[in-house]
């Protein structure tokens, strides 16, 4: 690390914090600023993929392809915007608009089933498929075994089908009822 | 230690076995939400706890943490002290270093003018050849701690030479094989470097017996854990000195032990090594700095002032595995050293991790959705 070449100014994170719509103090700001830094190994003012990689910590983590797609190529201060989702001082709505951006992959306002699939097999791996599961011998059906019909069902109890096209509105109200613990802690020298 | 950058191989499953259990070290609960009760769509949907542990990781996280290198808070701020500093950069870089260079350059012309003599000469007699080379190392490691001012404080008994003994140490720079072989010729095991470095070590650090490795190369291994064995075994060999966190890290904290060090059926005597900063960071991070550039950098600081403590020598307790016992004696140079402890491979630094750890989190979410379906079967 040794010395940042290029140090900010105070206009530099004046104009971070208004984007991130002041999510993150100045000081917060700085910090972030230096592990961008650190991570940024070539100097080429983004961080890659690879270089998010190299932090074991965020390569086991199962959304870490999916994250990485959002992340590629973001300078400062998109860095910051992304992250202010994660800030206590971030609204819920901002949470779950996050959330929303995660599962729409192609980003045009819709979560389609294919979406949430992909998403549960992130998290799950091969291991809902794997199990192997008895068959029901009093009602003789065969129990869920994949992730397909563990959706679909889960779908259906909530008033949505296989075809719905879910949209931020109805995140809201799946997820807006309980408490979303998403913030993260910015270490400040 | 060129690592081609930017290159990361996925990691063998033999890192895995090197590693116990990271679930003990890392916050306890799963990073993935765990439904309880029936399963909702909700459940299913709220992934805030897998984004809350990403994000986590981006900001900061304990593997980097390890190889940050920590410089002094700048005293020189004022129109005080600034010219004072200017003083002592002149004096370190103008009088300091040419004193030292040429300390060392005498150092090396002794040294080779005896080295060379009795390399040659003395072929037939290998007892009395073997006990000069080692006199010999340890005149021109004293010769390179002097070059740095090296103010070193040896605690604890020196260790003895005996068969089925190993040390190790925690590793923060190549120095430490310097410093700790200035007091004991130890046959040290090492990644082989390019380089006037290379050079050195196959000709002059052969003759104290020590063994190469070559990190990347996978049946390197195997090799290389026969050559440990048959080392430790011969009673006439120089006490062997491993550093098995496998990398440099930053003094600060200690990454993983592997475990080969630690399986060779022998009292494993731990010692700990630590550095004062104020004088200058001995950590060589070989991503950023040449080990020339790392030398010149303590030739041109004040001092390398660091204590190096010889511990109980220890032995693997009945019923306990290989990599407890590496554990346990992590512990104890830790403890020893102020040093925190990180639940990660130090070979991290060129590989990515398995995604065996991966697989747990998802094995324990697959298992909770599941939990929360029978439920409702019921």
């Amino acid at each position: 690390m040794g010395n940042t070449s290029s140090m900010l100014t105070q206009y530099d994170i004046e104009e971070v914090q208004q984007h991130c719509n002041n999510a993150f103090s100045q000081q917060e700001i700085v910090s972030l600023y230096e592990r961008f830094c650190q991570l940024d190994r070539n100097g080429g003012g983004f961080v890659s993929g690879e270089e998010f990689l190299s932090v074991p910590e965020f390569a086991v983590n199962p959304l870490s392809q999916r994250l990485l797609r959002m992340l590629d190529g973001l300078n400062f201060k998109e860095f910051v915007a992304f992250l202010s989702a994660f800030s206590p001082r971030a609204t819920v709505q901002q949470k779950i608009e996050f959330i929303f951006k995660v599962y729409d992959s192609d980003g045009n306002g819709k979560v389609t089933f294919n979406d949430m699939l992909d998403v549960l097999h992130d998290l799950t791996g091969q291991f809902i498929s794997e199990q192997q599961r008895e068959v029901d011998l009093i009602l003789e059906m065969p129990l869920f075994t994949d992730c397909k019909q563990v959706l679909t069902k889960v779908l259906e109890e909530a008033g949505y089908n296989k075809e719905s096209l879910l949209i931020m509105s109805d995140f809201v109200k799946i997820l807006g009822s309980s408490g979303l613990k998403m913030e993260v802690e910015v270490p400040v020298d | 230690m060129n690592s081609s950058e930017g290159k990361l191989k996925s990691s063998s499953s033999e890192l895995d076995l090197d590693r116990p259990n990271i679930e003990d070290y890392l916050p306890s609960g799963s990073s993935i939400q765990e439904p309880h009760g029936k399963l909702r769509l909700r459940d299913l949907l709220d992934i805030s706890p897998a984004l809350t542990e990403a994000a986590g990781a981006i900001v900061d996280d304990s593997f980097t943490r390890c190889f940050k290198l920590n410089p002094p808070e700048p005293w020189n701020w004022n129109v005080y002290l600034f010219p004072l500093w200017c003083c002592g950069v002149v004096f370190r870089y103008l009088i300091l270093f040419p004193m030292r260079a040429l300390v060392l350059t005498i150092g090396w012309i002794i040294f080779l003018s005896c080295f060379i003599p009795v390399h040659f000469l003395l072929k037939g007699n290998d007892n009395l050849r073997k006990k000069m080379e080692r006199a010999l190392v340890e005149l021109i490691c004293s010769f390179f701690v002097a070059s740095w001012t090296g103010v070193v404080k040896y605690h604890g008994p020196r260790p003895s030479m005996r068969p089925k003994q190993v040390f190790v140490a925690n590793h923060t720079s190549m120095i430490d094989f310097i410093i700790l072989e200035q007091m004991t010729a130890f046959a040290v095991i090492m990644q082989k470097h390019p380089g006037w470095v290379g050079l050195l070590q196959s000709t002059i650090l052969e003759s104290v017996g020590c063994i190469w490795f070559n990190r990347s190369e996978a049946k390197d291994r195997e090799i290389v854990t026969r050559k440990l064995r048959e080392h430790s075994q011969g009673a006439d060999n120089n006490p062997l000195l491993i550093f098995p966190e496998g990398t440099c890290v930053n003094n600060q904290y200690s990454v993983m032990f592997k475990k080969g060090a630690f399986e060779l059926g022998c009292t494993v005597c731990p010692i700990a090594i630590k550095y004062n900063k104020i004088f200058v960071d001995a950590f060589w991070n070989s991503r950023k700095q040449s080990f020339t550039m790392h030398l010149l950098q303590l030739m041109t600081s004040w001092a390398v002032v660091c204590d190096v403590w010889y511990l109980e020598p220890q032995n693997l307790r009945p019923g306990e595995t290989p990599i407890e016992f590496a554990e346990r004696i992590r512990d104890i140079i830790s403890v020893r050293a102020g040093l925190k402890k990180v639940p990660w491979d130090g070979y991290l630094k060129y590989s990515r991790p398995s995604p065996k750890h991966r697989e747990r989190k998802q094995q324990s979410f697959a298992e909770s959705v599941l939990r929360g379906l029978e439920l409702e079967e019921k």
